[in-house]
């Protein structure tokens, strides 16, 4: 094996690691803004995804059968609709589920889980069992070669991109505007956010409703790379919520670093041994890191 | 209601409270009924095919009473019990297939003696691990220490660390999903998806026939019951009652002094224990051991089992197992689109409108036509409420009020 073969290889696994970082980061990204502000744990987080991955089958569907002038640009259109859907469907959630939920941490998983399985039930219903794809627009298809050994695929490039674009979103809205120093006051101090006259319950709701919205543009840039399936969303969720939970719960700078070193610790064991015991090792790795260090990678220092 | 002293000892006080049904102690009562419909009235009204089926739900309820004990008491939320039933069944189901799988009966195999999945991966002799499990006083023994033991292991590192809460639940979740891709990937050594099938006997003694169904069925019913009162007298303990406060105020429990972290690791290995057993009775009376019942989804299942009978209730245990596993077996034979929406839906129902399960229905208010207005009332947000002003007035008044003894009896003060 040369060195530039070498080179190639090391090349192509950093990149199915960045993908796979990718789609941990923008599963998490949602679920660490809800769980860092509120503590509640949301078990349909996933399903949230797969809102917002047939949305946009449907759309691509429709520019095919109705609309053919749309068929180069829907994709575009779909992440708005994506995260207008999602972040409805979330706010309806919120009010009559989720809100009467928030001193029972514990209970707001079980009953989340149970919307997870009435969700999942109404999409294998309505879409079938079977997985099913957007048809691409041209732009999205195809890949780059810089040399004769390497190959990087458009559409993970452009997962990259979204992920970029989304997460610097989140942290401007999150440390430029003022809704951002709401979600953060009430985050350190709910009592005190409350008697400076924040309304944390309408911060809360706008924290959830958000939260599921950027579930929805995931799960649109999902399909850019993999079919859609009715229990698609829930596959990552175990992981999602590792990379939350040992990234620091309060913590976005340690959700990034945390989903990239979980990615790129799974990509790299993946070369060297078979795809489950390379998942069993990062995850062990992962549990007992945490087991050491409860709290997590990152933490907010916040006086209780 | 206090009863003036003096009437309690006259016979005809004595025969009416007898004939009273409300007087009676209601926790034994609800232990007899279920002792009597377990022990004589199944066995009597079912055909052997359902009272095995009756049997197999029966073992999922050791783990939702380990759940009551450990979540309902103790707070602490396990989403990874079916790693501990799982692995008392695996313990078990090792045991029967190394007799199953005597060099006669798998001469046909290119090695001879081992279990048939070990052959077909290519494995030539026993993995060193599988040799204790010839011993059945060894697998006995396993079936109590193995999930024990992960569980001494996961509490010490978790507790003492004061991991708690919602982190606790998501990482036994993790270790749920680590232990099924494991047990999936290393097929040779675990018999992979399909899991340990074709059990057949149990020391010679054949656990197929009718017969021996019928005899393992007693023998988890009677373990169950045995379990439940073992369990009753640990929730009614004083570690028990220490349980309450820690789920209340695990700090103020910390600050009086009690070594929290040993109370909840105790608690988190007896709940462990007894799921594992759980498993056991599950090879035994079912024949087969396989991953589908250690991964993420049985284990919720498990909670729901145990929330829909009542979290604090450790007979509720047993019938929301059984109301919760006949419902999927019935529902997955004639209406599968319909049962994932019922089981979901029945996780929302239970978590916001009756988080006391079965056990926590007021069937008396029910039948006095008060239900849809309870039910309403469950929905609401149930926020601190302010505490009322008659009770506040109570508190500060330092000499019993003149008014206060002539309150009609049966009306609580608001």
């Amino acid at each position: 094996m040369s060195v530039s073969e070498l080179f190639s290889i090391t090349i192509m696994q950093g990149f199915n690691g960045l993908s796979t970082f990718c789609v941990l980061l923008l599963m998490a990204l949602g679920l660490a803004i809800i769980f860092g502000q509120m503590g509640v744990i949301n078990m349909a987080h996933g399903e949230f995804l797969t809102v917002g991955a047939y949305t946009t089958y449907l759309l691509s569907e429709f520019s095919h059968r109705f609309a053919p002038w749309l068929i180069g640009s829907y994709f575009l259109v779909s992440l708005l609709f994506s995260f207008v859907i999602a972040a409805a469907f979330g706010l309806f959630v919120e009010h009559f589920m989720i809100r009467h939920l928030y001193r029972r941490p514990l209970d707001s998983l079980l009953a989340t889980w149970g919307l997870s399985l009435v969700m999942q039930q109404a999409f294998r219903s309505s879409f079938g069992a079977r997985e099913v794809s957007a048809t691409l627009p041209d732009w999205l298809m195809g890949s780059l070669e810089p040399t004769p050994t390497i190959d990087i695929p458009i559409n993970g490039l452009v997962m990259m991109g979204l992920t970029v674009a989304l997460t610097s979103g989140v942290f401007i809205a999150l440390f430029k505007t003022r809704w951002g120093i709401r979600v953060r006051a009430t985050t350190q101090n709910r009592a005190m956010s409350g008697a400076t006259g924040i309304n944390t319950r309408r911060v809360d709701r706008l924290t959830f409703g958000l939260g599921c919205g950027l579930a929805g543009v995931a799960g649109a840039a999902f399909t850019t790379i993999g079919s859609t399936g009715p229990t698609s969303g829930s596959l990552y969720i175990v992981d999602t919520f590792l990379v939350v939970v040992f990234g620091g719960a309060q913590s976005l700078v340690g959700t990034i670093a945390s989903a990239f070193s979980i990615a790129q610790a799974q990509a790299t064991t993946e070369f060297f041994m078979t795809g489950s015991m390379a998942k069993v090792l990062t995850l062990m790795a992962v549990i007992l890191i945490l087991m050491a260090r409860p709290e997590g990678l990152f933490t907010l220092k916040v006086r209780r | 209601m206090v009863t003036p002293m003096v009437s309690t000892n006259t016979p005809a006080r004595r025969m009416s409270r007898l004939l009273n049904v409300r007087e009676w102690p209601h926790d034994r009562v609800t232990f007899a009924l279920t002792a009597l419909l377990l022990l004589v009235g199944f066995p009597l009204t079912l055909s052997g095919f359902r009272l095995g089926m009756i049997g197999k739900y029966l073992t999922y309820a050791f783990p939702a009473m380990a759940l009551v004990v450990c979540w309902g008491k103790g707070g602490i939320l396990s989403l990874g019990q079916g790693v501990f039933f799982g692995l008392g069944g695996y313990c078990m189901a090792m045991f029967l297939k190394l007799e199953a799988s005597d060099p006669q009966s798998t001469s046909i195999q290119s090695t001879p003696g081992i279990p048939d999945f070990m052959d077909w991966n290519q494995l030539t002799a026993l993995p060193l691990f599988w040799r204790p499990f010839g011993s059945l006083t060894f697998t006995l023994l396993a079936v109590f220490v193995v999930p024990g033991l992960l569980a001494l292991g996961i509490g010490l590192a978790m507790f003492k660390r004061r991991v708690g809460g919602v982190y606790f639940a998501i990482i036994t979740q993790a270790i749920a999903s680590v232990l099924t891709i494991l047990i999936i990937g290393q097929q040779g050594y675990t018999g992979g998806v399909n899991g340990i099938t074709d059990l057949k006997t149990l020391k010679g003694w054949d656990i197929r026939t009718d017969s021996a169904k019928l005899i393992l069925y007693y023998v988890t019913a009677g373990l169950l019951l045995g379990t439940a009162l073992l369990s009753s007298w640990l929730m009614n303990s004083r570690l028990g009652r220490i349980l309450s406060a820690m789920r209340e105020k695990e700090e103020r429990v910390r600050f009086t002094g009690y070594d929290v972290a040993s109370l909840k690791v105790f608690v988190f290995v007896f709940a462990a224990v007894v799921s594992g057993v759980g498993g056991a009775l599950f090879t035994l009376l079912v024949g087969f051991m396989s991953p589908s019942f250690v991964g993420i989804v049985p284990s919720i299942e498990m909670v729901i089992a145990a929330a829909v009978g009542g979290r604090h209730s450790l007979l509720g245990a047993i019938y929301g197992s059984l109301l919760v596993n006949y419902g999927k077996t019935f529902f997955s034979e004639s209406l599968p689109e319909l049962w994932l929406f019922l089981l979901g839906g029945l996780f929302i129902l239970v978590v916001m409108a009756f988080p006391n399960g079965l056990a926590g229905l007021d069937v008396r208010r029910w039948l006095e036509g008060d239900g849809y207005k309870q039910l309403r009332s469950r929905f609401k947000a149930r926020a601190l409420r302010p505490m009322p002003l008659a009770t506040l007035r109570d508190v500060a008044r330092l000499e019993p009020s003149p008014a206060a003894p002539s309150r009609p009896h049966g009306e609580v003060p608001r």
